[in-house]
């Protein structure tokens, strides 16, 4: 049987915009343009390469948890190459937190079936790096994440991961959750035969009641967290910047002396 | 007074510096009790006692070293319902993320990751986050079940505040599937001698204006003037001038030394969100105009091979 691969994909605020935060606290979507997580890009990248490992015997669906526009999001994965998209989404899950977006995604990834997860290793939002491993606790399959390199043969997935004081490699049977890092390789973009090919793919959209999740699982009420405060970090006061006319390393060395650090 | 479970990082017993810090901030909770994993425990011990952990829980296994991540989280868990704490902390490492975000799923807990500082409160323990490449600082609190709050290294100044520090062995019994990943072999890191990067009070970096690997002695003998750690742009990792570990920003590192020193790196959003949050900022970048020079102390405009060696020179100099 062909290889099912999952890939989950976040839609997120575009990192170079002006990212804020909305009134309840929660990320504000409308005044940044939102897009595929680079970091996810890495994963469909990673995804496509196993397809084209296995001679295409594998099937490639995207998952997203997100709000409608993250539409945006599936149609770039699928315009590199996945074959079919799974959208989550329901106004209940506006400011879900990691516990419950763990807990959507994983009972989606069950509706869905799975022989390989594969996660980005944190996404350029919230930056947690936590949802892969708490994939992996729900589902109870083995995780193998933060990847810079990964293989798929023998129902078993190898992959390198770099720690700060290892480099380990490891090895799992299927089904199991991986996530790659941005060293696993650069991703490709989308051809235009791929972006043509993109708008006949199937999406297929799903609600919590689809999925068997109480609304008050989930979302700003059923959160595990809550944000009480968030501050715009004061702008740095402007700092002294001298031009190297020939005793600029001096110069800073005496700036570095008076704050005792030499 | 209620138990902070406190997750130990160590090297063979060596405790590292975060988990020091994680001991004071715990204090602010509760008392500490330190879970150590792993060879060392008795030597351990005698460090976290001092920083104020008034139990050590500690369990030795084949399966912590063996299979990734989750025997460990079988042994937090443990420890967990050893002690019924009001709060665990686990350092904010790529593992310890992953090692708390699987405790909280499995706990039903809130988690709340980087912290960067930690106080108490009337609801529990707030902790404060440096979000969207540290342009927001936001405070927040678990609100379900216990809260799992992973913290940055350089987040607090260790404080000693000697407390018994009695070890007792946690037992621990491994589930089928925490054994599902196995560790086939393990190549541990060269030690460079230099501190850790994300512990180190200061922080040299060099980006694609070091201009090739044989160049980043200039960089490394800077930092060895001042005792610090070396860090690289991703554009300089990315090129093969640099290990990816040394790598800071979004994607690398993050670090909040006291001092930053960046030469030859413009200054990305992606690299600022591994090092907006340190205390001074100093850059040398021949443009004027690189958005690194918004966020400094103190800014050269100039060539990084003129300026950096006559810095690192001087510095030799006056210290003697
Ligand atoms: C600034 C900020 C701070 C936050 N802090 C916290 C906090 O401390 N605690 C907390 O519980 N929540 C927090 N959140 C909410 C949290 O970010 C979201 O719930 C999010 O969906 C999961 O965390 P993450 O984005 O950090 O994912 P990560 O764990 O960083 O994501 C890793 C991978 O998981 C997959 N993934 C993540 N989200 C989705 C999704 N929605 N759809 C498909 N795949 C996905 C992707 O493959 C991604 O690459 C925060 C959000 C923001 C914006
Ligand atoms: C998803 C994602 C994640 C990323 N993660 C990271 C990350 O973790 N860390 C990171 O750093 N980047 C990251 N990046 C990349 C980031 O966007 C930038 O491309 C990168 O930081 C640029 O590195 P740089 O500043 O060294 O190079 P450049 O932007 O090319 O800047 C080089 C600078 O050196 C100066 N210069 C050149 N020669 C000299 C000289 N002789 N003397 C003095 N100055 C000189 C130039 O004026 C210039 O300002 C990420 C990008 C993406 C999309």
């Amino acid at each position: 049987m062909s290889l099912r691969i999952v890939v989950t994909v976040k839609y997120v605020p575009d990192a170079t915009g002006d990212r804020h935060f909305a009134e309840d606290l929660t990320v504000d979507r409308d005044d940044v343009d939102g897009l595929l997580s680079e970091l996810d890009e890495y994963a469909v990248e990673q995804a496509l390469q196993i397809k084209e490992a296995a001679d295409g015997d594998a099937e490639i669906t995207v998952l997203t948890v997100g709000p409608e526009d993250a539409n945006d999001a599936l149609r770039k994965a699928l315009s590199m190459g996945a074959d079919k998209a799974v959208h989550v989404e329901d106004d209940d899950l506006h400011g879900t937190d990691a516990l419950g977006t763990s807990l959507v995604l994983a009972k989606a990834l069950e509706h869905v079936g799975y022989d390989l997860v594969i996660s980005g290793m944190a996404s350029t939002d919230g930056g947690m790096g936590v949802v892969p491993a708490m994939l992996a606790e729900r589902l109870g399959v083995p995780q193998v994440t933060l990847l810079s390199e990964v293989k798929v043969e023998d129902g078993k997935v190898t992959g390198r991961r770099d720690g700060d004081a290892a480099s380990e490699q490891l090895e799992a049977a299927l089904p199991a959750v991986v996530s790659v890092t941005d060293q696993s390789g650069e991703a490709r973009y989308p051809s235009f035969k791929g972006i043509m090919a993109a708008k006949k793919k199937p999406v297929e959209s799903l609600d919590l009641s689809d999925l068997g999740i109480d609304a008050d699982e989930v979302g700003l009420e059923g959160s595990w967290t809550t944000v009480d405060e968030a501050a715009e970090r004061p702008a740095r006061t402007a700092g002294t910047i001298v031009k190297d006319e020939g005793e600029g390393g001096k110069q800073l060395a005496e700036f570095l002396a008076s704050q005792k650090f030499i | 007074m209620a138990e902070v479970l406190v997750y130990v990082d160590h090297v063979d017993g060596a405790v590292r510096k975060p988990t020091l810090e994680l001991l004071t901030l715990a204090r602010r909770i509760g008392e500490p009790v330190a879970v150590h994993l792993g060879a060392g425990a008795d030597t351990a011990a005698a460090t976290l006692a001092e920083y104020g952990a008034v139990k050590v829980l500690a369990a030795d296994a084949a399966e912590f070293a063996d299979y990734l991540v989750a025997p460990k989280v079988d042994a937090l868990e443990a420890a967990y319902r050893a002690v019924s704490p009001a709060a665990v902390l686990v350092p904010s490492s790529a593992e310890g993320k992953e090692i708390a975000a699987r405790l909280a799923v499995r706990i039903g807990s809130g988690i709340i990751t980087d912290a960067v500082d930690l106080e108490a409160g009337d609801e529990g323990p707030v902790a404060t986050q440096s979000v969207f490449a540290a342009a927001f600082t936001t405070k927040s609190r678990v609100t379900k079940g216990t809260p799992v709050i992973t913290v940055k290294p350089n987040s607090a100044a260790p404080e000693a505040a000697p407390a018994a520090g009695t070890v007792e062995q946690l037992a621990v019994s491994f589930g089928e599937k925490s054994t599902g990943t196995k560790v086939v072999s393990r190549t541990p890191r060269e030690s460079t001698g230099r501190p850790e990067l994300t512990e180190a009070a200061i922080v040299v970096s060099g980006g694609r204006g070091v201009n090739g690997a044989e160049n980043f002695p200039v960089i490394e003998a800077l930092a060895d003037s001042l005792g610090a750690a070396v860090g690289a742009s991703r554009a300089a990792v990315d090129a093969g001038w640099y290990p990816h570990t040394n790598q800071v920003g979004q994607t690398g590192k993050s670090v909040s030394p006291q001092l930053y020193i960046a030469a030859g790196i413009s200054g990305a959003i992606q690299h600022r969100a591994g090092m907006q949050t340190s205390k001074t900022i100093v850059a040398i970048n021949k443009d004027a105009e690189a958005p690194i020079f918004e966020l400094v102390d103190y800014g050269v405009v100039g060539d990084l091979f003129a300026v950096v060696p006559q810095l690192t020179d001087e510095i030799k100099s006056r210290k003697g």
